[in-house]
């Protein structure tokens, strides 16, 4: 078969595929991420409040709370239960920073049987690599920008 | 003392508008194009990073509290935070600024994450 032919049997066999596939509920979706993302920043704003009572202030305070917020998102990833979670909540529970935990913990788990160096420690950065790469380049840019402003 | 806990509350109902509202955002985008999650994580972060350089994110921190820090883009926030405080105190700490606001998100995530490993096995997936 011709490379034309081949991409003419692909768009047609994507156009069917697109033709079965169940609509996209829009404001199902859009309702659900706005629950679960509001309600884990409502557990971030509790944390804040806890801990300010407790005596944290500044950048202690900001620190301690994303790590009680990335210890929850761990511990529910390794439970199983984020997943779950994220199959009805979609970006309400990818963009809070739990997502962040579970984007790093998933993978860990998941290749712990390729060994704890070139499975759990190397592919822990799959998706918080980029993250990190990316932050800390333009992060520095703007350091050196308002450096020199 | 009602007062107080009223302005409680309210800090409750403004950090659940707002981080939701980032959220919606994000689900719609998700809805519209396939972007997969580790694209939204990573442009949702650089958008923290602009708005902060921008000046525009810190109002929404003030306002907002946790809605706004808690996101991924309250992690960009974390990072360009550190580099425009770095910058004040000279070069070097603008370009160590970063990741040092930045470390306890890392290695939070870099610990508690070996530890789960050693403790749960992967499970297979129910859809």
């Amino acid at each position: 078969m011709s490379a034309k032919k081949t991409a003419y049997v692909n768009k047609n066999y994507l156009q069917y595929v697109k033709k079965l596939d169940p609509p996209t509920k829009h404001f199902k979706n859009c309702f659900a991420a706005f629950g679960v993302g509001g309600l884990i920043c409502s557990i971030g704003q509790f944390f804040r409040y806890m801990l300010e009572y407790a005596g944290l202030s500044g950048d202690e305070l900001a620190g301690a709370v994303s790590v009680l917020l990335i210890f929850l998102g761990c511990l529910l990833t390794g439970l199983g239960v984020y997943d779950r979670i994220g199959r009805h909540a979609g970006a309400g529970s990818i963009v809070p920073i739990t997502g962040f935990a579970n984007s790093v913990t998933s993978p860990a788990i998941e290749f712990k049987t390729e060994g704890y160096i070139y499975g759990t420690a190397a592919k822990m950065f799959t998706v918080a690599g980029a993250i990190i790469v990316y932050g800390v380049f333009s992060g520095v840019i703007v350091g050196i920008i308002y450096y020199f402003i | 003392m009602t007062e107080g806990i009223l302005e409680i509350l309210f800090m409750y109902v403004k950090a659940f508008v707002v981080g939701g509202s980032i959220c919606v955002i994000a689900q719609i985008i998700i809805n519209f194009t396939d972007l997969t999650s580790g694209k939204i994580l990573v442009y949702f972060m650089l958008a923290g990073v602009v708005l902060t350089a921008i000046g525009v994110y810190q109002p929404l921190v003030d306002f907002a509290g946790a809605g706004a820090t808690v996101p991924i883009c309250g992690f960009g926030y974390l990072l360009a935070n550190g580099a425009i405080k770095g910058a004040a105190k000279g070069f070097f700490y603008a370009v160590t600024g970063p990741l040092t606001a930045a470390s306890a998100g890392v290695s939070a995530a870099v610990v508690f994450s070996f530890i789960m490993s050693l403790i749960f096995h992967s499970k297979t997936k129910r859809n």
